[in-house]
């Protein structure tokens, strides 16, 4: 489903955050993104989602170059996937219910099925009865599992996660960490950076180191 | 289709939501875009009436030839004949200056003055239409005329209406001149104001951005924001000119019965309330449009 052919990505002036990274992560697989503070995972996933460009290297999603993506082909790439960002990216001024509503209205689902998918998605990360609660008023696990619902109610087939467990206590990361097991179960392809490799004792794990993927 | 139509329809509530959620902000945005653009509306309701007013009265144009008050009644009539067999005339009207005395006497507060003096101080006259009206033809006739015997006065009755005429092409050339100036300057407002907005509402941009929203989707409040603030704005300057004309009415009809003439000011006409609207909800447009493409250029 997503390939890496000697990837690499420099910032300037000169910083290589990924160098020759060739990997591939399978349909249906949990794959893990794991390495030290600045080894170059967020970068990883931003490239994944199409948020950076690589440098070099091609990078392939679902057979899909992305360095040959155009930029109006862009939103259509990001809509068949599922992101949850290391600062979550919640919308402040919005309940809950629409937060999880905005990647449907951006596609144009139809309004009265969008509701019946935003309330199935709640409840799947255990937020059924907050939905119209704003996002101040939830604890930090529950902004994560937010984040999580808003991720997958378009049903992508990828979803990418950055960091989701970080800043969580034990039982609270352990929550979260069963909810992305259950989507891994349904079929979905799970790529997840973290530091908490306790949490997904049965994913495959990527260690980077420096920008460069250890065999 | 259906996508299409409820994507406007979520993107013009959300930019009412947003025109609501800050309205003082809003009421002081639009009255600012009311008084710019009420400036050439009300410009051109004046014009408006000042056309109707000017279409009322005769512009069919006459030269007025005055004999000398010593001139006797014989004098008056050759002339009466000379001009009626002048090829450059097409007809001719003679006035008797009793008649004109007549006439002048039964004019308020005229009649005591008249009455005061020893003779009749009014000269016999002709009123002349002319077959070429152009102001070249008639000003040669009437210096012809001049020249004539016993002939005191030659006057072109157009003139005034010449004057008015170029008047009103004054007007209408600054009310367009207005409408340039201060249309740019409503785009200017738009711009700024969307530029803010855009500001305010970046955190939902960026996140929309991410879950895969294009461009259009992105814009489409904003420019539904401009056009709004350009509508509202529209709304303002009418009833602003409408309010004017309202207050204007009593002193200015009493102002035309002064000069024998009657006036009732009217307000913007429907053709013109519709080209104010549409004019401002455009230029809101434009002022979002070109404030969303300067953004868009950062991604």
């Amino acid at each position: 489903m997503i390939r890496f052919e000697r990837v690499s990505k420099r910032y300037p002036p000169g910083l290589d955050a990924l160098s020759d990274v060739s990997c591939e992560v399978a349909e249906h697989e949990m794959a893990l993104v794991c390495g030290h503070s600045g080894a170059g995972k967020s970068t990883l996933l931003k490239l994944v989602a199409g948020v950076e460009k690589p440098s070099g290297g091609a990078l392939l999603i679902g057979g899909q170059n992305l360095a040959a993506l155009s930029r109006s082909a862009l939103p259509f790439l990001r809509r068949r996937i599922g992101m949850v960002f290391q600062d979550q990216k919640l919308l402040f001024d919005r309940t809950v219910f629409d937060n999880v509503m905005l990647p449907l209205s951006i596609v144009g689902f139809p309004r009265r099925d969008a509701a019946q998918r935003v309330r199935a998605a709640l409840d799947k990360v255990g937020l059924a009865n907050r939905e119209k609660a704003m996002p101040v008023m939830l604890s930090g696990g529950e902004q994560q599992r937010l984040a999580i619902a808003r991720a997958v109610v378009n049903r992508p087939s990828l979803l990418l996660a950055d960091e989701p467990t970080a800043h969580l206590d034990a039982e609270t990361g352990a929550d979260v960490a069963r909810i992305f097991h259950e989507f891994h179960h349904v079929g979905v392809t799970v790529m997840i950076a973290t530091y908490a490799t306790e949490l997904f004792p049965a994913a495959r794990r990527l260690q980077l180191d420096h920008g460069r993927l250890l065999s | 289709m259906r996508i299409w139509l409820s994507q406007h329809q979520d993107a013009a509530r959300l930019a009412l939501r947003r025109l609501a959620a800050a309205p003082v902000n809003s009421l002081l945005s639009l009255l600012a875009i009311g008084i710019a653009l009420a400036l050439p509306a009300g410009g051109q309701m004046l014009l408006a009436n000042a056309l109707q007013l000017s279409g009322t009265t005769s512009a069919v144009p006459q030269i007025s030839v005055f004999m000398a008050t010593n001139a006797e009644r014989q004098a008056a009539t050759e002339i009466g004949e000379r001009l009626g067999r002048h090829a450059g005339v097409k007809q001719v009207l003679f006035v008797p200056r009793e008649e004109t005395l007549a006439r002048m006497k039964s004019g308020p507060g005229l009649r005591e003055v008249i009455e005061a003096l020893p003779a009749n101080p009014f000269p016999d006259a002709f009123v002349v239409s002319v077959a070429d009206e152009s102001l070249a033809a008639m000003e040669r006739l009437s210096v012809e005329f001049r020249q004539w015997p016993k002939i005191e006065h030659v006057q072109l009755d157009s003139a005034w209406v010449r004057r008015l005429d170029a008047l009103l092409k004054l007007g209408r050339t600054t009310v367009l001149l207005l409408a340039a100036l201060l249309g740019t300057g409503l785009i200017a407002i738009s711009f700024s104001i969307i530029r803010m907005q855009v500001l305010t509402q970046r955190s939902e941009i960026e996140v929309s951005r991410l879950l895969g929203a294009t461009n259009g989707y992105i814009q489409r409040p904003f420019l539904y924001f401009g056009v709004f603030l350009g509508l509202g704005g529209g709304v303002l300057a009418w009833l602003l000119v409408a309010a004017a004309a309202l207050w204007l009415r009593a002193p200015l009809a009493e102002l035309a019965r002064l000069y024998d003439l009657t006036l009732a000011l009217q307000t913007l006409g429907a053709r013109d309330s519709a080209l104010l609207l549409g004019f401002a909800a455009s230029l809101g447009w434009l002022g979002a449009m070109i404030s969303m493409r300067q953004h868009m250029q950062q991604y």
